[in-house]
């Protein structure tokens, strides 16, 4: 599982550092960072938690690669 | 034989609550006509997923002076008539680069870093409250001033004017006459285009005031209108979400126990009671600037599009048994906050404040209660962020 985050739409809402800290955090800008490509375990949910939950589509976790 | 599309929004009768006529709506289409305020025809999305996607999609417009904007009270009224539109009024790219400006006081970390100011400003308003009381009006004495208290420094506004704020802001946002909530409006510009001008003169100007003032990055008069847009939209909605937090709580006092014997369990207890209350969906509209087909319906350009979260967080096919108020379910996903790129700028501030606020009140007053019943509290009129104005409480 990979994991990627796009600056250019993000709107810095800040729910994916909240929900995957491990994997994502905000940078000094307020816009999305990561910090783990492939999460795994618990961090792996809290990753595919934060793509559900955010709100421009900035999070994106690939399923391809188990 | 036709029948008139329902008006909406509707009034509440307990405040806490939605209206009792939603719960039919959500038994209908995902979306359907509705009539608003000002008697125009326009759509309601009564679903969670449809109300997602319809909140992604950049057809829709969030400019209140296009025309076709759904009017749902006088304040709404008011915004269509300005020139300049504040960040909730923008569309891209305008809207983009006026959000990037704020964000860096509003990221996870820096508002994580406001905690023990906010725990102050808590524990202040509930020294005032025990001195003075019982009884006290826990909105008054409580959830007003905290979330004005912590939004002030947060922008650099002057706490020491908050007696013009407060009376200026309350005749703009409560009116129902047009000319008062004008005349409010514009006092309360012109206070702020002082305090942005002002401002460039004192290197040490605090704030996110402060940091913007004199940059060139954004005008003197965008400045001023945003730093009023966001005093306004920082306490009103979290001091609605206090007082009826607080309701709600007392009303399940099981559930409160649960959350009073454990610390971690106020997070998803706040994130329910965001879903449960639903006080913003006047936050939520927005004009189609291009057709839009969903479900077999064509949103024609020009009409208004009303996506309530009182609505789409009680769609059962999301949220099980959505009626229930459950501290321990997983609420997260819920649209308290909108979607979209114009999801809440200020939401990890207000958490952080309901989640230090609801806990420090029963720690301070363990045997708090209220002196009338959830059905006495006056409900606001529908169209406004929804609250209460006093909560007569004694211990």
């Amino acid at each position: 599982m990979s994991v990627e985050a796009d600056q250019r739409v993000c709107v810095g809402a800040g729910l994916c550092a909240l929900t995957a800290p491990g994997v994502f955090d905000q940078d000094e800008n307020g816009l999305v960072v990561v910090l783990e490509g492939t999460p795994s375990g618990k961090a792996r949910d809290e990753a595919l938690r934060a793509e559900r939950l955010c709100p421009s589509g900035a999070v994106r976790v690939g399923r391809s690669h188990g | 034989m036709t029948t008139a599309p329902p008006a909406f929004p509707q009034p509440r009768v307990c405040p806490h609550l939605p209206p009792p006529a939603y719960a039919e709506l959500r038994q209908g289409p995902a979306l359907r006509r509705v009539t608003t305020h000002a008697g125009q025809l326009a759509w309601l999305v009564t679903r969670y997923d449809q109300a997602r996607t319809l909140l992604k999609d950049p057809r829709l417009s969030s400019d209140r002076r296009r025309p076709g904007f759904p009017v749902i009270s006088v304040q709404v009224r008011l915004l269509t008539e300005r020139k300049r539109q504040a960040l909730i009024g923008m569309d891209p790219p305008e809207h983009d680069v006026q959000r990037r400006m704020f964000l860096p006081d509003f990221t996870v970390k820096k508002v994580g870093e406001r905690r023990a100011d906010i725990e102050r400003i808590v524990h202040e308003a509930l020294d005032d409250m025990t001195e003075h009381g019982p009884p006290a009006d826990l909105y008054r004495d409580f959830a007003l001033p905290v979330p004005f208290r912590v939004i002030c420094r947060l922008l650099g506004a002057p706490w020491e004017d908050r007696d013009f704020f407060q009376d200026a802001i309350r005749r703009l946002v409560r009116t129902f006459d047009t000319a008062e909530g004008r005349q409010a409006g514009a006092e309360l510009l012109a206070y702020f285009e002082y305090l942005v001008t002002e401002c460039k003169t004192r290197p040490d100007a605090a704030g996110l005031i402060g940091r913007l003032a004199g940059t060139g990055r954004i005008s003197d008069d965008d400045l001023a209108l945003a730093a009023m847009s966001l005093l306004i939209a920082g306490h009103e909605t979290t001091a609605a979400m206090i007082s009826l937090g607080a309701v709600t709580l007392m009303e399940n006092p099981e559930q409160l126990a649960a959350i009073r014997a454990d610390p971690e369990a106020i997070k998803p207890a706040v994130e329910e009671l965001l879903r449960f209350q639903s006080i913003a969906d006047s936050a939520n509209l927005r004009v189609a600037t291009a057709d839009i087909e969903l479900d077999g319906v064509v949103i024609r350009a020009g009409e208004g599009v009303l996506v309530p979260g009182s609505l789409a967080n009680r769609d059962a096919e999301i949220f099980e048994d959505p009626d229930t108020f459950d501290v321990r379910r997983d609420a997260g996903g819920h649209i308290a906050f909108g979607y979209g790129r114009h999801q809440c700028l200020g939401q990890n501030l207000a958490r952080l404040e309901l989640q230090i606020a609801l806990t420090a009140l029963w720690q301070r007053i363990p045997t708090l209660r209220m002196t009338v019943s959830a059905q006495e509290l006056t409900a606001r009129p529908p169209g406004a962020i929804q609250g209460i104005d006093a909560l007569p409480v004694t211990w």
